[in-house]
């Protein structure tokens, strides 16, 4: 026992000495301790873990478990019949659904909406791919809705090449499927079969990378880290003008409409009663742009603005979702959504 | 008479040249089969070492996941939680899976019911590791409210070695030969004497095989501890956040939210940046090193004995 107890303070000593020569002096505050439990998204999570880790070396009395569900499985951990198997966080690439809404009102949990940054999906071709420049989101239809009968890129524009056609997408657990065919298809969960899913992003580069015939989607910061190896596709919403995904598109929401935003929802009750978890999201907010731009997690960040009002939307204590009021594939204006007072929220608590 | 000789020698050279053919042809498919799985081993060992060389330094087992600075990342907690696992899981299904074994093999009589049993546990140990996780969430989870802690994650990774360890230790037993304990109770020995004096000593080594077997999968094992909910990223140790004395402690450790190694690499390799890549290989070499030094002391634990055995 002595020796455990002797390595447990070795590696405590160990482990402060990491996490402060990771994150440099930290400011002297009051010492929280507790712990926070964050499942959810795996295209949230790494803000999630730069979060924590940025939070741990001020706080690093708060422990800080994260895990990788997807959004769905994360709601149902976070709306849990048992009050104490609810996660306080959940990580979501999605806004909440009404099922999941009613859910959380049949067993009284209020909940927080805090949109933490936008991520547009990218939609990409193999590198020796150099007739598709751009597809109009009607093309992109008629290639992903079900039972499509396009099974080669020249029954997709003519011109095209007689070529193979092969699709990859994100398996259909994650919040990105439920994204692309909500906004491509026009149903969400409502896309043809015969297309190889994967729930790993690096999986669907490869494939994508490693096909002729290839045409796949995922989210923009996996292009970005694997820029070189496959053709970005720029999107045609209808005006004839094809905007290519970068930065600037989805911060602006230029890029439309296959930029989203990204979401904490965060337990109320959790929130009212625990004084680390309100320090940890409103660390998360006050660090937003650093933790979201940081070039490991690679999202959007929103605009001050649209911060300034989340940020006053959370110190508000304003339950349920904004999010709904707005119609997935219109430029979304986060600021105006979310400004306290404004916008009467259906479910507010 | 004579010219029988040479026909009786051809009876026993019948197709001589063909049959030693055979046997050429035999060993070399069985060395290339060898020389095969080998081969990929060491490729398989070669790629992770080639890829995680990098990070194989004594601070890649003393620091914690970083998303931050990926560079400096590192297994700790996984590795402790992996350890804490395994070791919870030894002292749960050793005394249970060896108990069970010595009732059915030397207490319980050759019963329909005995028998019933036995087949029920030899197809208990086929069954997916999946569906013994989903029962450990059903019933240490939240049946008996344990949360997403390490204790449940041993109590459903107990349940999943079990049937190994009982089914290995009851043939381990059974090679005991019966002349031993016929001797013992020659001598006055009562059956329980004879079992904790002469065959279970005996079996050791054989139960400790079954054993080594069966907590190296623990190890490895995600499936069942992703449903059971460990996490896939720990920034702090397990209990670290409980104060007080050493009970506390191992309470908070067992009762805390883990992570594992198995489903720390997973979540590395998912990553698209070839640094996280790097990560998880150098995080298999240390999962492999794990169960290389576990095996290698159950294997000398084993060599010890055998060698005292003298029959």
């Amino acid at each position: 026992m002595k020796s455990l107890s002797n390595w447990w303070v070795g590696s405590m000593v160990l482990s402060g000495a990491v996490v402060c020569g990771l994150a440099g002096a930290s400011p002297a505050q009051e010492k929280l301790r507790g712990k926070i439990v964050i499942d959810g998204s795996s295209t949230v999570h790494p803000i999630g873990l730069v979060a924590a880790e940025l939070f741990n070396a001020a706080q690093p009395g708060v422990n800080i478990p994260i895990g990788v569900s997807g959004t769905g499985a994360g709601f149902k951990k976070f709306l849990d019949k048992d009050a104490s198997l609810r996660t306080s966080i959940n990580l979501a690439s999605r806004p909440i659904t009404p099922g999941e809404m009613k859910t959380a009102a049949d067993q009284k949990i209020d909940f927080l909406e805090v949109p933490i940054a936008t991520d547009g999906l990218a939609v990409v071709v193999n590198p020796s791919n150099t007739f598709c420049k751009h597809l109009t989101l009607e093309e992109l239809k008629r290639i992903w809705e079900p039972n499509s009968a396009i099974k080669n890129w020249n029954q997709v524009r003519p011109g095209f090449p007689d070529l193979a056609l092969s699709l990859y997408g994100p398996g259909t657990d994650s919040g990105t499927f439920d994204y692309f065919t909500e906004v491509v298809v026009g149903k969400a969960r409502s896309c043809r079969s015969d297309f190889s899913p994967n729930e790993n992003d690096t999986i669907l580069v490869k494939g994508v990378e490693g096909d002729k015939g290839s045409l796949g989607y995922f989210g923009y910061s996996y292009y970005e880290g694997s820029k070189g190896r496959l053709n970005l596709v720029s999107i045609d919403s209808g005006d004839g003008k094809p905007v290519a995904p970068n930065m600037e598109t989805v911060r602006t929401g230029t890029y439309h409409p296959l930029s989203r935003p990204l979401f904490l929802y965060v337990n109320k009750e959790h929130y009212d009663k625990r004084p680390e978890l309100r320090a940890f999201v409103a660390f998360t907010l006050e660090n937003a742009v650093k933790i979201v731009a940081h070039k490991h997690v690679n999202y959007v960040p929103l605009d001050d603005k649209a911060y300034a009002a989340v940020k006053a939307h959370v110190a508000a204590g304003v339950a349920g979702s904004r999010i709904q009021e707005h119609k997935a594939g219109t430029p979304l204006d986060i600021a105006a959504l979310y400004q306290p007072g404004v916008g009467g929220s259906k479910s507010g608590g | 008479m004579t010219s029988a000789a040479p026909s009786i020698s051809m009876l026993y050279q019948p197709r001589l040249a063909r049959r030693k053919a055979c046997n050429v042809v035999f060993y070399v498919t069985g060395a290339a089969v060898c020389a095969m799985t080998v081969a990929l081993l060491a490729t398989l060992i070669g790629v992770v070492l080639k890829d995680g060389w990098t990070f194989l330094t004594v601070r890649f087992v003393t620091s914690f996941p970083s998303r931050i600075e990926p560079e400096l990342a590192g297994v700790k907690p996984a590795l402790f939680g992996s350890l804490c696992v395994v070791l919870m899981t030894g002292v749960i299904s050793v005394p249970l899976g060896v108990g069970a074994a010595v009732y059915l093999s030397e207490y319980a009589g050759d019963s329909r019911l005995n028998r019933f049993i036995q087949l029920n546990i030899a197809n208990l140990a086929g069954v997916p590791s999946i569906v013994y996780g989903l029962l450990g969430l059903a019933v240490f989870v939240r049946w008996l409210h344990l949360g997403s802690s390490i204790l449940a994650g041993s109590l459903t990774m107990s349940l999943l070695v079990l049937p190994v360890i009982i089914i290995s230790a009851r043939e381990a037993i059974a090679a005991v030969p019966q002349s031993l304990r016929q001797a013992a109770y020659a001598l006055g020995a009562t059956r329980w004497q004879t079992v904790r004096a002469h065959v279970l000593p005996s079996a050791l080594p054989g139960i400790l095989t079954g054993v080594i077997l069966s907590l190296s999968r623990a190890v490895g094992e995600a499936a069942p501890l992703l449903i059971v909910g460990a996490a896939a990223f720990m920034l702090s140790m397990p209990g670290s956040q409980a104060g007080g004395g050493a009970w506390n402690k191992l309470v908070a450790i067992g009762t805390d939210n883990f992570a594992v190694l198995p489903i720390q690499i997973f979540n590395w390799c998912k990553e698209p940046d070839v640094v996280f890549q790097q990560l998880a290989a150098a995080g298999i070499v240390v999962l492999l090193a794990a169960l290389l030094a576990m095996n290698s002391v159950a294997v000398g634990i084993r060599l010890w004995h055998q060698r005292k055995r003298t029959w």
